[in-house]
């Protein structure tokens, strides 16, 4: 595996989890009630912890002196790596839980494979962020069945969510090159093989919930290899402001 | 507003003489600093001066939420993203445990939220300042959690048992957030020239509005005599605005800001510093609504309320059908 896909491949992971932090964090002070103000917080101080692990890492394997937060404030959309899924706007309730949903269950997957990987230092935060994301599906499972299984209007806005987000959903088991070299090296999933997993999943939790699996597997790619939808830019102008228009500032 | 200014609906403070056996041995359990707990008697007007106190108090916790929430999307680093969001989920976790405190009272934590959002219940009005730059964020930490702590140590040993308990678990985290206050603004002040500039704009517009948060002199207040006597103040505004002088003029000097007060001068005689008149008009005038922010304040809270209807229904229902499957499979 090379440098610069190892980059690439340690991108995926820490941009995947910065830019589903940054859209919960867009919830605070507007939650439902306030324990979910808190839970939400909640996961995506875990995410913000994961992001910052993954991007130190890939700014260390770069070598070119880019720490974590040259890597998170001073890209471009185009130069971010992270799943199409985690950047679809917060919506309602319904969107924001099945996005989670949705992401939870494959993140799990990839963290306990990677728990394994030869490259130590991936190991390590895969050991310590799967704990944490083990809870983050519990959570958002429950939310998927109690929406689902609710009233008329929860069940009909957690199907429009699913049905929704589902096309995002499928790029996550798609490998590139870059996939490709890091499962062979050993340091990364088997992203292929984390379908059948997922599916048992994720149906099974639908199915409890009342709600119908999407029969359209069509999947919108792109995200790892740096082709976003157009809400990426305008998380990225909010987010990136201050380190833009000062950039000789240190906070 | 969090124990200033509470009416206590009284117009005179009550005097042992006229007092039932029941008052006068509350008043004597008080006066030996035994705690009050929710099973015990307690006069009517003593219950309800403290829903209303610890109310506005879990307000301010949630209110104060939003002013944050404003920079939390474009915080300059993940650490102080990560800080940021830690402490707004300390303020969130501070109204939940006023609230319960509240409901210990026998009042229930939708009715006080609905008090909120008609008006019917104040918040500190410091939160209807709006958070412009960066350095806002820093001088609320070290201002306004500053004020809290002051005003919420003493409270610590108030009367009432749930709301001590509750001021004690909360004074730990807010000391934590004034000290990340004062490290944001130690990094601008220490920064660029537009990073100190920032700061300097930011204290201008926070000095006096957090001096204000002690609410105006109560020397003369029934309320607060009242309220003092039932131990749940125990200091009077001026005391604690003094306190809260004292200590911050001396960290604004360090970091090398100036305070925005031409006549705050150090008083050898009375050992404290003396400071300016503050504006009482405009405090007045954003307790009634009209501050900068009351508006969008209370929209925001109540936008994400009837937004959250359909959730909490849902969770209500499935939580129903849940029971009914339990019921049946053990019958
Ligand atoms: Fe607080
Ligand atoms: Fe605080």
């Amino acid at each position: 595996m090379t440098p610069s896909d190892r980059f690439d491949f340690l991108l995926r992971m820490g941009d995947s989890t910065l830019v589903l932090a940054q859209r919960l964090s867009e919830w605070v002070g507007k939650g439902p009630v306030i324990e979910e103000d808190i839970a939400l917080t909640n996961v995506g101080l875990d995410l913000i912890g994961q992001a910052r692990m993954w991007l130190s890492y890939a700014g260390e394997v770069e070598a070119r002196g880019r720490d974590e937060d040259a890597l998170a404030f001073r890209r471009d959309a185009h130069e971010f790596r992270n799943a199409l899924l985690v950047e679809q706007p917060n919506g309602d309730y319904a969107e924001t839980m099945a996005r989670q949903f949705l992401f939870d269950h494959w993140h799990l997957l990839a963290l306990k494979a990677m728990e394994r990987s030869r490259d130590e230092r991936v190991a390590a935060i895969a050991a310590k962020s799967s704990k944490e994301v083990a809870y983050h599906v519990e959570r958002s499972t429950d939310w998927v069945i109690r929406l689902g299984d609710g009233t008329d209007v929860s069940h009909r806005r957690m199907q429009d969510a699913v049905d929704g987000l589902w096309m995002f959903a499928g790029e996550l088991f798609l490998p590139d090159a870059v996939d490709a070299a890091a499962r062979e090296a050993g340091v990364g999933p088997d992203l292929a093989a984390l379908a059948a997993p997922w599916r048992s999943a994720v149906g099974a939790a639908l199915a409890e919930a009342t709600l119908t699996m999407p029969g359209d597997d069509w999947a919108q790619r792109g995200g790892r290899q740096g082709r976003h939808t157009e809400h990426l830019g305008h998380l990225l102008t909010e987010m990136q402001f201050l380190q833009r228009a000062y950039p000789d500032a240190k906070w | 507003m969090y124990a200033q200014m509470v009416d206590t609906g009284l117009k005179q403070v009550a005097e042992a003489t006229g007092m039932s056996p029941e008052e006068s041995a509350f008043q004597a359990r008080v006066d030996a600093d035994v705690k009050v707990e929710p099973k015990d008697w307690m006069p009517e007007a003593y219950r309800r001066t403290l829903v209303r106190q610890i109310q506005q108090h879990a307000h301010s916790e949630i209110v104060g939420m939003l002013p944050e929430g404003n920079w939390v999307t474009r915080a300059p680093s993940l650490k102080r993203k990560a800080i940021l969001m830690a402490k707004i989920q300390d303020e969130g976790g501070h109204g939940l445990y006023l609230y319960s405190a509240a409901e210990t009272l026998g009042v229930s934590r939708d009715n006080l939220i609905d008090d909120l959002h008609a008006g019917r219940s104040k918040y500190s009005s410091i939160f209807n300042y709006p958070t412009l730059n960066w350095a806002d964020i820093g001088a609320i930490g070290w201002l306004v959690d500053g004020a809290a702590i002051m005003n919420q140590i003493p409270l610590c040993r108030c009367s009432y048992g749930p709301y001590a308990r509750a001021m004690v678990r909360i004074c730990k985290e807010e000391s934590f957030h004034q000290r990340q206050g004062f490290d944001i603004m130690l990094a601008m002040c220490r920064g660029t020239p537009e990073q100190k500039a920032m700061a300097q704009d930011s204290l201008d517009r926070w000095w006096w509005p957090s001096l204000m948060m002690f609410g105006p002199s109560d020397a003369e207040s029934v309320h607060s005599a009242q309220s003092m006597r039932w131990k749940i103040k125990l200091l009077s505004n001026d005391e604690l605005r003094q306190r809260f002088v004292d200590q911050t003029v001396p960290q604004a000097e360090f970091l090398g800001l100036r305070v925005p007060d031409p006549e705050l001068r150090w008083n050898d005689e009375r050992g404290h510093y003396d400071v300016g008149t503050i504006d009482w008009k405009e405090f007045q005038d954003v307790l009634r609504g009209h501050g900068p922010c009351n508006r969008d304040r209370i929209r925001t809270r109540t936008k994400a309320w009837e937004d959250g209807e359909w959730v909490r229904e849902a969770a209500v229902a499935h939580a129903r059908k849940r029971a009914e499957r339990a019921a049946r499979a053990a019958a």
